[in-house]
């Protein structure tokens, strides 16, 4: 009976004789949530116009963010460098389709993928080389990220939340309504949904895959610069942050791989479960660092119920 | 000319469906197994046996028991480190509770616990399928190897966490820990190997194998003609499990002597599951030859440099050791997506017309 209590009952307790503790719990959820949706939603984009499962968003999140600091280090002001990174990533985009993808078209998914793991070891070994492998310092200020913090007093308790997780939240929020939008009303961004419905129906209507493809690894690689200055202003810049890309693995399962609503709900919701899960539960009955498997479990709980995801299309299988 | 197959005729069904068709296949295996039994050993240095010959054949293992279930079965699995991880505990704490225990014996136990552990992952298998099936193995990966750090008893409640390999021997010969002399452990290991993958490459030839291919290949269409998918997918996960099992024991006590719960992490999944997509998923010679050239080519790198007489600091080679390794994936795959099991066919089939091309 004790153990029932301190599973179904004490963290409740807990969560509702501390509420601003629990808010303070659930805004850092929100934020590394936000964090996995962006994530995730590279690998929706990519996923959606070619079917490949691409392992590489994680440490083009690192090389973006290494890029940008690097260049800044070597002497370009803030907003150069900044540029320039894109510029790098449209270039990584252009040789990552003509060397890697394009030889492999029509292979199986299987193929693909491990593909993707080896332009990973690629990039890995290519960002020591060019970079060191020490942790750096993101180039929040020179951006204009505001410092500081904001507190608050509900429930006469404390609630502190910093400028820049305000600013990453918010920034996320435009990024995401400017894809949607791109993705829905400009040319280019309905050619991409119309390669991810049929292949060959998009290229008898000419449709140029190859460009489509070069156009999504870009758009993946923005999507990885401001992961990886959002994140790296938080952490700072390392390698280490390729294991953060891994949880975008199940934010990705628990949404559907086609949804780009998934991504974002999915991330939102893990983000927020495994840190109530670990705070609560994790912490006082299992020993801690429960954040390292618990949004896998959740995922695979998920997916038994709904094997397409949250918001994955229906797969329907013929003989 | 060495490959000719005239004369060799095939006068019933038996023959055909033999083990070798052609004679000189059979011939060419046993100068390989000559060669790893009664050559190799008594000729190979403390230095290849400890960075080439073991690591090879345990590697080799494990990338067999994960294209059983990947190259055979079709489902992939992201948590192989995961369940070698599993194998190594159990042969440690069954060594460490009945020390009596014969390690041949520990060894292959230990294998049936992480088939156990195995199915109960392969559950979700028959609900979800392609890519949503990494979750449930990559969920096994992360979790295992929380417990591997978060529950004492399997480390017996020693400070560093970490398990040591005691020393073992059997009938008199010191065959695992400090004292072991590495031509031992080549052979123990070598001889698990080897039963292993006559026991495999049999099963794959047998009915629960071809009932494996109908399932990768579409398992509804293997549902309709009869094939119990419960069966055919558990029994996968079981058997990989298995042998991935007594791969990870090997690996922990007749090659690093010592294990932490991050050694099993997912860059241990990754490599093997290299090994078994470079060397031909869905083939067994193909397993070998992946890990030939993924464990040969960081210690020939390592060794270029200083040949040709340059400088580099031992960070950089390795980072470049990283970056090459990565660029030979993606060139295999460009070249040969089958893998180097394919390439090989492909060369055998020439010379078995050679000189016409035709």
């Amino acid at each position: 009976m004790e153990i029932l209590g301190s599973i179904f009952i004490d963290p409740f307790v807990d969560m509702v004789a501390a509420p601003d503790f629990l808010l303070q719990v659930l805004w850092e959820g929100l934020v590394s949530g936000v964090l996995y949706a962006l994530i995730a939603l590279g690998f929706v984009l990519i996923f959606r116009s070619s079917r490949i499962f691409n392992f590489a968003q994680g440490i083009m999140v690192v090389f973006a963010a290494l890029t940008l600091v690097g260049l800044h280090a070597a002497g370009l002001p803030a907003w150069v460098a900044f540029i320039a990174t894109l510029g790098v990533m449209f270039l990584l985009a252009v040789g990552i389709e003509r060397v890697v993808l394009r030889p492999l078209v029509n292979q199986p998914d299987i193929i693909l993928f491990m593909a993707t793991i080896g332009i990973t070891l690629f990039l890995v070994g290519g960002g020591e080389i060019i970079f060191g492998g020490e942790n750096k310092v993101m180039i929040s200020d020179e951006l204009g990220i505001p410092d500081g913090s904001l507190e608050f007093n509900p429930w006469d308790g404390f609630l502190l939340i910093e400028a820049r997780d305000v600013t990453v939240v918010f920034g996320a929020v435009v990024m995401v309504a400017a894809l949607l939008a791109f993705l829905n009303y400009s040319r280019m961004g309905r050619a991409i949904r119309a390669l991810g419905d049929d292949h060959q129906a998009a290229l008898s209507v000419g449709i140029s895959l190859t460009t489509i493809w070069v156009l999504v690894w870009f758009l993946a690689g923005i999507i990885a610069l401001m992961t990886g200055i959002a994140w790296g202003s938080r952490a700072g810049v390392s390698f280490a942050l390729e294991i953060i890309a891994l949880k975008a693995l199940p934010v990705l399962m628990l949404g559907g791989l086609e949804s780009i609503t998934g991504a974002i709900v999915g991330g939102i919701a893990i983000g927020l479960l495994e840190k109530l899960f670990e705070i609560y539960w994790g912490q006082p009955l299992l020993g801690g660092s429960t954040e390292a498997w618990f949004a896998y479990v959740l995922a695979l709980v998920v997916l038994l119920f709904r094997p397409q995801g949250l918001f994955g299309e229906k797969i329907i299988e013929r003989v | 000319m060495l490959y000719r197959t005239t004369g060799q005729f095939k006068t019933s069904y038996r023959t055909d469906q033999a083990l070798f068709p052609i004679r000189q296949d059979a011939f060419l295996l046993t100068i390989i197994l000559i060669f790893a039994w009664a050559i190799l050993p008594f000729t190979a240095s403390e230095f290849a046996f400890q960075t080439l010959l073991i690591p090879v054949l345990i590697y080799a293992l494990a990338a067999t028991g994960l294209n059983i279930l990947t190259g055979y079965a079709g489902q992939l699995s992201l948590g192989t480190g995961a369940f070698m991880g599993v194998g190594a505990y159990a042969c440690y704490k069954l060594i460490t509770i009945f020390p009596e225990m014969n390690l041949l014996i520990a060894v292959l136990l230990s294998g049936v616990f992480s088939a156990g552990v195995g199915v109960l992952f392969g559950l979700p298998s028959l609900r979800i399928k392609g890519f949503y099936l990494a979750i449930a193995t990559l969920a096994a990966q992360f979790f295992l190897v929380w417990l591997f750090e978060k529950w004492p008893w399997l480390y017996n409640y020693n400070a560093s966490g970490a398990i040591q390999v005691p020393n073992v021997d059997i009938f008199g010969v010191a065959i695992a820990g400090p004292l072991a002399t590495s031509q031992a452990q080549y052979y123990f290991v070598l001889g698990v190997v080897t039963l292993l993958t006559v026991i495999t490459i049999n099963l794959t030839r047998g009915s629960l194998g071809r009932s494996w291919k109908a399932v990768r290949d579409m398992d509804i269409a293997a549902e309709l003609i009869g094939i119990n998918l419960l069966k055919a997918k558990l029994m996968a996960f079981a058997v990989s499990s298995y042998i991935v099992g007594v791969a990870g024991a090997l690996f922990v006590f007749l090659w690093r002597g010592a294990a932490e719960p991050n050694l099993f992490d997912i860059e241990l999944s990754f490599r093997v599951l290299f090994i078994a997509i470079i060397g031909g998923l869905g083939s067994i010679l193909g397993n070998y030859l992946g890990a030939i050239l993924i464990v040969a080519l960081p210690v020939i790198l390592n060794t270029v440099p200083e040949l040709v007489g340059l400088e580099i600091k031992s960070a950089t080679v390795e980072h470049i050791n990283v970056m090459i390794v990565g660029a030979l994936i993606i060139f295999f795959l460009i070249v040969e997506p089958h893998g180097l099991a394919r390439l090989w066919q492909l060369i055998r089939e020439k010379l078995i017309i050679w000189p016409f091309p035709h």
